[in-house]
């Protein structure tokens, strides 16, 4: 095997949206057929599958800046783990619904935050897509929204559930926030803002909803996970495996 | 998908019977509205016989979109046209409000409440606006009451959410605004 050269800022700065809402979009499909309740089986596989349509919009994108040939099947099926560069967070196990519903809230106030600033990108084709998906967010925003206030502030158990959740996850965001060489180059050709300069506007959706949920987020700690920059968490190589076995077991395959 | 066999090889095609074709390829999970009618048929440009349609996805994910694709290319051909490209384009995003006036009544012929328009919100940035997620007075399309609650924000489809009538009891779907 040829030993593929690390990609480029740019190319990083797109997986690192892409592979995020692919990643999330697998997650999330994991709860067809097991959600409590019908309706909410529906809601979060068409969550899913909309990640997943903005991850291949995305991944085509990277695959043409790239110029080696890939293509959104072939940087979504046939890269190795490292070469993936989603946030830490998504890739955790679902666990219950109330951790469910608190990743995609988190998570999709980011992409709330994100787009507007990718909507003016340099690159035309990022800048069309970004306007395109922000529509598709805002009811996935307020779906999660909805459900973190009504677990918060529902019954104990449902509270004592999405505050555990919450303690968990939230050491995660640190990771999302911290500029690398990957934010200056991408900040500095226009292609997309540094995502330090998002936390402020995430923090100002974030922090009301949390409050009608009765909760306070843990304090900062040390704690840094680095999926961003392709090191992942224990979990990983199981997603990838169950993800890719498909289209590795028969590559190019279609329906 | 069937192929009709004639005796006679059809008129040269030009736009204006493109877009006469185009009005009969229907939406395969609304169908009872034309791609015309929903809106995401952007430009028709006729060359000699090669036919070049652009269209915008409706939902990043719209399973429909290949689909929808294959049957523009199947009505064109039948049509007349030497060959059919069809280009897909993000800019402008489609929007709901781009469905024709007249769709809306068959939309609530069919079982699916229309959706209402997002552009009359007073914010004006298109980007910050809030839908109007919840409209306060959702029609049942079956009985018309007003008397509706929302079971889901999402449905069968990515372009809907579920409903039901409190009057006549009957579930319903909604196509969202976006």
């Amino acid at each position: 095997m040829t030993q593929r050269s690390p990609p480029t800022a740019a190319v990083q700065y797109l997986l690192r949206i892409a592979d995020s809402s692919l990643i999330h979009g697998q997650r999330l499909s994991q709860w067809c057929g097991h959600a409590p309740v019908l309706e909410e089986d529906i809601a979060l596989t068409n969550i899913a599958l909309d990640h997943i349509g903005q991850a291949r919009a995305l991944l085509t994108l990277a695959g043409q800046i790239e110029g080696a040939g890939r293509d959104e099947d072939a940087l979504a099926f046939l890269r190795s783990e490292r070469e993936y560069f989603n946030l830490t967070m998504l890739e955790l196990p679902n666990a219950d619904f109330a951790r469910t519903m608190l990743r995609g809230f988190l998570w999709s106030e980011l992409l709330g935050a994100l787009w507007p600033g990718l909507g003016a990108s340099s690159n035309s084709q990022l800048a069309a897509i970004a306007a395109k998906c922000a529509k598709e967010t805002r009811y996935h925003q307020r779906h999660c929204a909805d459900w973190v206030r009504r677990l918060g502030d529902g019954t104990q158990e449902s509270h004592r559930r999405i505050g555990t959740a919450l303690a968990e996850l939230w050491p995660y965001t640190a990771e999302w926030f911290e500029d690398d060489v990957v934010d200056a180059q991408a900040c500095a050709a226009g292609l997309g803002p540094a995502w330090s300069t998002l936390e402020a506007g995430w923090l100002k959706s974030v922090t009301p909803v949390l409050a009608d949920a009765r909760l306070t987020p843990p304090p900062g700690s040390a704690f840094r996970s680095s999926g961003k920059f392709g090191r992942h968490s224990e979990h990983m190589g199981f997603l990838l495996a169950e993800m890719q076995a498909v289209p590795r077991e028969f590559p190019g395959a279609v329906w | 998908m069937s192929t009709k066999i004639t005796t006679q090889a059809p008129p040269a095609i030009d736009v204006a019977r493109a877009w006469q074709a185009l009005s009969e390829v229907l939406d395969p999970e609304v169908p009872v509205l034309s791609v015309l009618e929903l809106g995401i048929v952007r430009g028709v440009t006729v060359d000699a016989g090669a036919v070049q349609v652009t269209v915008t996805p409706t939902y990043c994910a719209c399973p429909a979109t290949e689909a929808i694709q294959d049957s523009i290319r199947a009505a064109l051909l039948a049509a007349g046209a030497s060959s059919v490209s069809v280009d897909l384009q993000y800019a402008p995003a489609w929007t709901t409000d781009w469905i024709a006036p007249a769709a809306a009544a068959k939309l609530r012929v069919y079982g699916i409440a229309p959706p209402h328009c997002v552009a009359s919100s007073d914010e004006p940035d298109p980007t910050t606006r809030p839908l109007r997620f919840h409209p306060q007075r959702l029609h049942c399309p079956r009985c018309s009451s007003t008397d509706t609650e929302q079971l889901s924000g999402f449905g069968s489809t990515a372009c809907k959410a579920l409903y039901r009538c409190l009057a006549c009891r009957e579930p319903f779907e909604y196509f969202k605004p976006i």
